[in-house]
């Protein structure tokens, strides 16, 4: 669960102040689809780096799951990411040179699983994330776009985290591979009750989600339940 | 991060790059490599000049004649042509040092010598049944010098190897056959087993006979060139040396040391010189490889340097998915280190292989020892922490959001 109030964040660069986000406040309960929607430079990003934990809010408080995370330090926060959170971004970042394998079990690396038990954790990632078993010894780099998306999707599933975030995850994507992924998100959301926070500057990408955030300079101007809720009828098949 | 996926991560990332993770262990390989050698080269020099210092004796001093000076004008003549030790010297020496294991007065001097048709010039020396203890000398065939011998001025010889194969042919048996020294005739009595060149006078050139003959028929007077005395053990030489120098400024008559008409040399000394020399040398040789080990450092710290710009989406991507500073830290140290360390293993193969090749080819003695080793292996691994320090630093301290952007 994601309780955040008033939260605020100031960036100084030399004499200039920049406020990107004015008391902010919201909450997410487990198991909600929800997109952030805004245009560039409307804070979302920043948002986003505040929810997962890869920032801290110059005021206000953030709590996950109950535990306030607004004022950890560095290795704190990289504790709350290692057992609460998963990412998805717009470019992957895979490891190119590794196997699909070997890539999405890189979260277990730095967990206190043992070696025997990932192998299961990983499988199950992949399952979940909807990629043919027959590429799960193909390097990242000889994927396609869509494929290595749902790598990435496995990958954040690995730890188990209570939240995914996805940063854009269908922006390097064309409309038909991005629906794919999109339909990824759904089945999480239904099948395991994952709590899914898209961020996205798309209406359309927005619509797929059950609540829609809409940021703009740095405060929430809109906060609804999606009623024309967009379902991708595709199978998985590409 | 456990102990196998440190290791498992840093040969994945060493083997995704293998001509550069070659080119920079390279560096590394050379300059290991070059210590070793250049190390051995140096040692191995010293362990021959030392060597070679031992063959004339062990724990040997001797005591050669000076010249003496007078208060008044200095008239010198040279050092070591002065006629000033005497066989009662000799004689004392033997009666009062009581350290001394053996003593061995010895008059020297070249001669032609002649055998049926065969003739040399070389040194003669006349000594006593002593000698071959002082001297470390070994008999081939036959005996060498007895105190009978000496005692009723036997003409009989004892021949160095070298000599006996210039006169009589490579391999024969001399004994008992007949040579001239200065148109006297010796019978041969024994050959010396070959010691192999020295740069001291080698004995293998030489040819002995009895100290009161050489004295008779060949010098003329009572004088000896030098004597030459063994110190049961090398502690005990300073002693006998300080001993050795008052019996004889007494018997001397000499009041002030510094005018003394003899000189004592300490083998001691010789080999402490001599080790110096040669321990400058090593440095002087380890110092210019350590240049090239230290530049082979700074390759690592480059190649790492590039590959935490390179990898900077990498790093970020391992914080967003929960690694610690230290965890991204200890990657790129270990990655660095395990260069170094496989540098270092190559590298002392290399220098082995290395100092082999200049031992067969180049026939210089060299000496690879366990401590140039150790000390290889301990620099590969400091240079792989110190030079990888700072990139591992560098990454750890990335902000896992710019470093995520990074393009």
């Amino acid at each position: 669960m994601i309780e955040c109030k008033n939260i605020t964040k100031t960036y100084v660069n030399g004499d200039m102040e920049t406020t990107v986000l004015k008391n902010v406040s919201f909450t997410i309960e487990d198991g909600e689809y929800v997109a952030i929607m805004g245009p560039s430079g409307s804070g979302k990003s920043t948002l986003m780096h505040i929810l997962g934990a890869l920032d801290s809010p110059t005021s206000g408080t953030y709590k996950l799951d109950g535990h306030d995370v607004s004022k950890l330090s560095d290795d704190e926060l990289a504790d709350v990411r290692k057992n609460k959170i998963g990412f998805v971004f717009q470019s992957f970042n895979l490891l190119s040179r590794a196997t699909v394998l070997r890539n999405v079990a890189l979260p277990l690396l730095y967990s206190e699983m043992p070696r025997h038990t990932r192998n299961e954790h990983v499988e199950k990632a992949l399952i979940s994330a909807g990629l043919e078993k027959e590429r799960w010894s193909h390097l990242s780099n000889q994927l396609s776009g869509g494929q290595m998306q749902r790598v990435a999707i496995a990958r954040s599933l690995v730890n188990n985290p209570s939240i995914i975030f996805a940063d854009e995850p269908t922006g390097n994507l064309d409309s038909k591979t991005g629906e794919i992924v999109l339909d990824t998100f759904q089945k999480l959301n239904k099948n395991h009750e994952h709590t899914i926070v898209l961020i996205t500057h798309e209406k359309y990408v927005a619509e797929h989600a059950d609540r829609i955030i809409h940021i703009q300079d740095g405060m929430i101007v809109e906060d609804r339940k999606n009623t024309s809720k967009r379902m991708t009828n595709h199978t998985h098949k590409e | 991060m456990k102990i196998t996926d440190i290791v498992s991560e840093t040969y994945f990332s060493l083997t995704a790059n293998k001509v550069r993770t070659g080119l920079t262990m390279l560096g590394i390989v050379i300059g290991i490599g070059s210590v070793i050698a250049m190390v051995s080269v140096g040692q191995g020099a010293q362990s021959s000049i030392e060597s070679s210092i031992q063959s004339i004796g062990s724990n040997l001093l001797i005591v050669s004649p000076g010249a003496q000076r007078g208060p008044g004008v200095q008239v010198s003549a040279g050092r070591g042509t002065a006629q000033t030790l005497t066989q009662e010297d000799a004689n004392a020496i033997i009666k009062d040092v009581t350290l001394a294991k053996a003593v061995a007065p010895e008059i020297s001097r070249r001669y032609q010598i002649t055998a049926k048709g065969t003739n040399t010039n070389t040194q003669v020396v006349g000594t006593v049944s002593a000698y071959p203890t002082v001297r470390n000398i070994e008999i081939d065939t036959g005996s060498f010098i007895s105190d009978q011998n000496v005692k009723s001025l036997s003409r009989v010889t004892v021949i160095g190897s070298t000599v006996r194969d210039d006169l009589f042919g490579i391999g024969s048996d001399p004994i008992g056959q007949a040579i001239k020294i200065n148109k006297i005739e010796f019978k041969v009595i024994g050959v010396t087993k070959s010691k192999g060149g020295s740069g001291f006078g080698s004995s293998d050139e030489m040819v002995f006979v009895p100290l009161s003959t050489a004295q008779r028929y060949l010098a003329g007077d009572t004088y000896v060139t030098s004597i030459s005395i063994a110190a049961e053990s090398a502690s005990a030489m300073t002693a006998i040396q300080q001993q050795v120098k008052d019996l004889l400024l007494e018997r001397h008559k000499i009041q002030d040391p510094t005018l003394a008409d003899f000189n004592i040399i300490n083998q001691a000394d010789i080999v402490a010189t001599a080790s110096s020399i040669t321990g400058v040398f090593t440095m002087l040789l380890g110092a210019i490889a350590g240049i090239s080990l230290l530049v082979g450092g700074i390759g690592i710290m480059n190649m790492m340097l590039t590959t935490v710009t390179e990898r900077t989406r990498e790093i970020g991507l391992r914080k967003a998915i929960g690694a610690k500073r230290r965890d991204i830290s200890t990657q790129f140290l270990v990655e660095s280190i395990m260069l170094t360390f496989l540098g270092g293993v190559i590298g002392v193969l290399f220098g082995w292989g290395l100092a082999w090749a200049v031992t067969a080819f180049a026939g210089i003695t060299t000496s690879v020892s366990t401590s140039s080793v150790l000390l290889a292996f301990g620099v590969s691994a400091a240079i792989g922490i110190v030079f990888g320090y700072y990139p591992a630093r560098r990454a750890a301290r990335l902000n896992p959001i710019e470093a995520l952007r990074y393009e």
